[in-house]
This record gives C-alpha cells, sequence and structure tokens, in this order.
C-alpha cells in the first residue's frame, strides 16, 4: 500500500443549520476535527451524547456533506462523485439492529444488496453462495436465509448488519455503537467477531461507542470528544493509564468498574452540570464551563491540540 | 401492623403473562428480603424478570400479568391481598419506582411543578400553597438549583439527567421506605450516571430508605449494594454481597457473565462470551433456565430445576455444581 494512512481527516466540520424563528443558526455537531486511521487500525472514538461522535463517522461515509475539511480515503479526496464506489471500500455498522435492516427483505436480499449494488456477481447462484459464505462468516445459521429480520434475536440482528458491510469486502469500516444494544453476554460474542474478522481480513475500524471499556478493549488508539471538539487522542493504554484532559480524568473516572474492590477505592471525580447546549456554546474551550482548572485563557481561545510524546495529542491550556 | 424484621420480603413469587402464544412465567419462584435501609442489586439480562419482579412489588403489571402466586410482604402484611384503593396508598407511600427513560416518564404538557405538586396532594394533607413549597424543597434536595423557577419549566426545557433528578424528587415526595430504580442511569452518559448512583446514595443517608436497584450493568452494583441477586429465566441463580458474587462466583451464569465484560486490565485477552442467545420464556427448559448455555451442564441439568444451597455465610446459589461438589467432598 502507497500510503501510511488509509483514512485521513483533516479540519472536518460539520454544522447543521437550525432555523429558529427568522433566524438560522448553526448547530456545530463537528468543529475542526483531525484524526488519521491506518490500514488495519482499529481506532476507538468515545464521548458523551450529543458530542458529534457520531456525526463523524457518518460524514466520514458521505451520508452527510461536510460543511468544510476533507476526507481522503487511500489517497484520494472523497468527494459526492466518487463515494458512490469508494463505498465499496468502507462500510458501516449501525448502532439499532432493529431499525437499521429492512423488515419487509429477507436475510438473504439485505445481505445480497451491497452485492447487487456494486455488481459483484455474475450469477444469480454465484449471490446466494456468496450471501450463504457471508452468513456463515459472522456465525448465522445458513438455513435462515429466508428468514425475515424480526425473526431474530438482537445479537443475530447485528450479525446481519455485519454481514451486510462485509459484503463488499471493504477496507475500513465505521462500527458506530455497534454493541450498545446487546445484552452483556452478547456484547462479548460480537465484540470477538469484530476482533477474528479484523484478523483475517486486515481491515481498519472507527470504533464509535460510549462504553469506555469496550472501546479500551477493542481499540489501538481512542479519540475524545467533547461538544464537536476533539479534546484528547492516545494510544489506547496510555489513554486509560495517563489521561491528560481533565475532561477524559473525569470521564474515566465516572465509568462504573465491575470489581467492588476497585470501585471502594477509587475516586469518582463528579462533574457538576450537563453539557452545554450545543446550540449556545461557550467561548473558547467547550469544557471550561464544567472545568475546575478553568481560567480567563480558556474563556478566550479554543487550545489547540498538541503533541505531548509517542502520539499523544491533547487540546488544553492547563495541561 | 406487627413486629417486622424485614420492610419488604419475597416469598416464592410467581408473575404469569397470557399471550396469544401461551402463558409467559416471567417470575418463576422468587425470594427475597430486604432490611429497612439497605441496598440491594438485581442484575439479569432481557428477559430475566428483574424488572417483571419490581412491577409486582408496585402492583403495576400489564394488563395481561398476574401474580400467580406467592407472597409479598411489606413490613410483615401481604400486599398480594390489598385492595386497589389500599394499593394506591402503598405506592408512593411505603413503596416508589423510578423508571429507565426519563425522555418518557414525565408528562410533556404539564409542568415539573404541577406533576411533583400532584404526587404530593395525594399522599399528603397538605394544602396547595404548602405541597408547592415542599416541591421546590423536593427539587432542591435532589440538588437541582433555583427549584422556584425550575418549577414552573416543562420537561422538554430539561436535560436527561435533570428529568432523572425531577423523577427522583417525585419517587421521594412522599418518603417512602422503600424506592425501586429500574435501571436508572442506563439512558444517561457516565459522567451524568456518575451524579445520579451518587446522589441516591446520599439520599438513602440522608432519609434512610431501603433501596432495590434493578441493571444490567455489573459496573453500577458493583459499589453500592449490600446484597446482590443475579437473575436468569425468571430464577434467582446466585445472591450474596459484592465481594461474593464478583470475587467468588458460584453458578455457572455469573462466571460466564463476569468472563464476558471487558475490565481495565484484561486487555489484550480475549473476552469469554456466554455462547448461545438469551432464554426464550415461552420456551422454557424443563431443568435449569441456563443448560442450554452452559458449558458444564450436566445430565440432571436438564431435568430438575436446582435448589438454591447456601455455599458461604451470606452467600448463596442455584448450581447443581455445587450439589455435585458437596456430594464429592462428602464421600471423600
Amino acid at each position: 500500500m502507497s500510503n501510511e494512512y488509509l483514512v485521513e481527516v483533516s479540519h472536518l466540520k460539520q454544522y447543521f443549520p437550525i432555523r429558529s424563528g427568522f433566524k438560522t443558526i448553526n448547530l456545530k455537531a463537528v468543529d475542526d476535527v483531525s484524526f488519521n486511521i491506518r490500514p488495519g487500525e482499529t481506532l476507538g472514538l468515545v464521548g458523551e451524547s450529543g458530542c458529534g461522535k457520531t456525526t463523524v463517522g457518518r460524514t466520514l461515509l458521505r451520508l452527510y456533506t461536510p460543511t468544510s475539511g476533507s476526507v481522503k480515503f487511500d489517497g484520494e479526496e472523497v468527494t459526492d462523485k466518487n463515494i458512490q464506489r469508494l463505498r465499496k471500500e468502507m462500510q458501516m455498522v449501525f448502532q439499532d439492529p432493529y431499525s437499521s435492516l429492512n423488515p419487509r427483505m429477507t436475510v438473504e436480499d439485505i445481505i445480497g444488496e451491497p452485492l447487487d449494488v456494486h455488481k459483484l456477481y455474475q450469477s444469480k447462484g454465484e449471490r446466494h453462495d456468496k450471501v450463504i459464505q457471508l452468513m456463515e462468516t459472522v456465525g448465522l445459521n445458513a438455513e435462515h436465509a429466508s428468514r425475515y429480520a424480526h425473526e431474530f434475536s438482537g445479537g443475530q440482528r447485528q450479525r446481519i448488519g455485519i454481514a451486510r458491510a462485509l459484503a463488499v469486502d471493504p477496507r475500513f469500516i465505521v462500527c458506530d455503537e455497534p454493541v450498545s444494544a446487546l445484552d452483556v453476554s452478547i456484547q462479548a460474542q460480537v465484540v470477538n467477531m469484530f476482533e477474528d474478522l479484523q484478523k483475517e481480513r486486515g481491515m481498519a475500524y472507527l470504533f464509535i461507542a460510549h462504553d469506555l471499556l469496550v472501546v479500551h478493549h477493542i481499540s489501538d488508539r481512542i479519540a475524545v470528544m467533547y461538544l464537536g471538539h476533539m479534546m484528547e487522542m492516545a494510544d489506547a493504554d496510555e489513554l486509560m493509564s495517563n489521561p491528560m484532559h481533565p475532561y477524559t480524568e473525569s470521564l474515566l473516572s465516572a465509568v462504573p468498574i465491575p470489581d467492588p474492590e476497585t470501585a471502594r477505592k477509587s475516586k469518582r471525580i463528579i462533574l457538576e452540570g450537563d453539557v452545554p447546549s450545543p446550540l449556545r456554546m461557550p467561548t473558547g474551550c467547550p469544557f471550561r464551563t464544567r472545568c475546575k482548572y478553568a481560567t480567563e485563557q480558556c474563556a478566550a481561545q479554543m487550545p489547540e491540540l498538541t503533541d505531548r510524546g509517542n502520539g499523544h495529542v491533547v487540546a488544553c491550556w492547563n495541561r | 401492623m406487627g413486629d417486622y424484621k424485614y420492610i419488604l420480603e419475597l416469598q416464592d413469587l410467581h408473575t404469569t403473562f397470557k399471550t396469544d402464544k401461551g402463558d409467559v412465567a416471567a417470575v418463576n419462584g422468587v425470594n427475597f428480603v430486604l432490611e429497612p435501609g439497605k441496598t440491594l442489586g438485581i442484575v439479569g439480562e432481557s428477559g430475566s424478570g428483574k424488572s417483571v419482579t419490581s412491577y409486582s412489588i408496585m402492583q403495576i403489571l400489564a394488563e395481561n400479568g398476574n401474580i400467580s402466586g406467592g407472597k409479598i410482604l411489606y413490613k410483615g402484611e401481604d400486599i398480594t391481598k390489598w385492595d386497589a384503593k389500599q394499593m394506591a396508598g402503598f405506592r408512593g407511600k411505603c413503596c416508589s419506582i423510578i423508571f429507565q427513560d426519563p425522555m418518557t416518564s414525565l408528562n410533556p404538557v404539564f409542568s415539573i411543578g404541577y406533576q411533583l405538586e400532584e404526587a404530593i396532594l395525594l399522599h399528603t394533607n397538605l394544602n396547595r400553597a404548602q405541597a408547592k413549597e415542599r416541591a421546590a424543597e423536593l427539587l432542591a434536595l435532589v440538588g437541582i438549583t433555583e427549584p422556584e423557577k425550575r418549577l414552573k419549566q416543562y420537561p422538554h426545557e430539561h436535560s436527561g439527567g435533570m428529568r432523572q433528578r425531577v423523577m427522583i424528587a417525585m419517587a421521594l415526595a412522599c418518603e417512602p421506605d422503600i424506592l425501586i430504580a429500574d435501571e436508572p442511569t442506563t439512558a444517561l452518559d457516565v459522567t451524568i450516571q456518575a451524579q445520579i448512583l451518587e446522589l441516591m446514595q446520599e439520599l438513602q443517608k440522608k432519609l434512610g430508605m431501603a433501596i432495590i436497584i434493578v441493571t444490567h450493568d455489573l459496573g453500577v452494583i458493583a459499589s453500592m449494594c449490600d446484597e446482590i441477586i443475579v437473575m436468569y429465566g425468571g430464577r434467582v441463580c446466585e445472591r450474596g454481597t459484592a465481594d461474593d458474587i464478583f470475587y467468588d462466583p458460584r453458578h455457572e451464569y455469573t462466571k460466564g457473565l463476569l468472563r464476558s465484560i471487558p475490565t481495565l486490565d484484561n486487555n489484550g485477552e480475549r473476552l469469554v462470551p456466554i455462547g448461545g442467545t438469551p432464554i426464550n420464556l415461552l420456551n422454557m427448559p424443563k431443568g435449569c433456565a441456563f443448560c442450554p448455555r452452559c458449558d458444564e451442564a450436566m445430565k440432571i441439568c436438564l431435568s430438575q430445576v436446582p435448589e438454591e444451597i447456601p455455599v458461604g455465610p451470606t452467600h448463596k446459589a442455584s448450581c447443581w455444581m455445587n450439589i455435585k461438589k458437596m456430594c464429592e467432598e462428602g464421600n471423600a
């Protein structure tokens, strides 16, 4: 492969115009976010609801047209013109396995649809064989190909969604909260499957989730977002053991650890208040309203992401 | 009311739903006791009967559901025999519930104040002006700033965390003896979840109520429960203190559950999932509910439901493995 990075995102902005009365204001869902993903790597993207993590994923696949900034896939700028071709390389797995599958299509047609779109078969028989093979890959019973989505459990539906994404043999998958809707015991099955598939096929993932323990488990690197901005990005272990941004720090301390001993010892940093509305963004650093280290400088200017060694980047004036 | 040791006691509770496809036994003989001021955690996956158990206590089951057996003793009195009027008095005054989704459990067309006052007027002798004062007090109690202003606002003007605080304020309006929290933080972000859990613990210290916390998240209950019950297929598989459950699990389901969650230090190691799919309550196995997914299942597991036996001073489990082990030790 010619490029070091498979996906390069630079200064991505995604604003949604909101009409309120006579005025139109911009909701800045993603504001100046840059990151790169290497081939075969998993980048975890975490943050609370409304931080723009899902929007980032969707904008990468051009489900939205970005306001500004660029997304490059394997060195090639993603545009409205080439996105259809590039979606053979980039796919997405959605959060809700209940609403992301068409209830009126059989499993065979759901998984086969990407094959139709990209004309990846010569005959009906070949399409059927490919679908069956995909179903077996994700651990579904091939006999169930003619069933409908509602006949499956949540975990099985998520497998159907994954098989659909795998159909075109992509090099990059955006996984948007793929395990959040699943029961704990099923979650582990799906997480393992993601890992196995990556090993076999060398795909890269953008793994979006709010469950930090799952993200830490599956990711090589983790990026933390808050109100449309990227606050910190580092190696997964480095981020968990040495969080530098005050927001990351409190986010980590708020994670309920399933271990009574650690839970008793750990001290939670309880954040005051709620995430501000993205329509009324604070000036400067968006986190300053909840940050105990906030100074005047934080109110005046948004800090840049700066490298603190080993690719650990942080956007904070005080750290 | 006579002498009682437990504020709440469930004896062999059965709850059944009538459906087109036949009767569904959602709760199959659940026993537990709750001492005043203590916290009980109920964990389980979807379909384990954990929510139905709490709805049964409140008797707010869907129309096709009913308590088909067993007793629910509140201060020693069986409330399953109470009529609708007595139950109306029980709810709110003796026992309150907060639900998972704070977005849908408040009425969008009434102000926060109106909904809070409604609960107070219903259960106490206060007049409207006093109720208003009490409502403001309650909002302050759950950590909402500017309570007077907030009372006039509507639910959509509040964030998820705020709404859950309002729900808690409402539940505590009449200082109940028991607060049931059904997945109280599942719909909330982690930082807000931490706020709400802290608030619940603080209020418990202040007001001394007992809490039943129902959740699927093992992390949530690790730190705050005096006793934990693990449920599967409408039955209790294991009960004990947090240390018993997390460090010495004695039921194959609990073990599987603990193995399947990622922790901070098992990075790189593969997760060990529980095989199979969650239970279908319409098609319950004859023996242990977990046996179709259990790696250790023996012949007897298929045909007979294991009895609950003590495996430690505060620890009980219903698994044939323990009984087998006991017999082996007895023979040796």
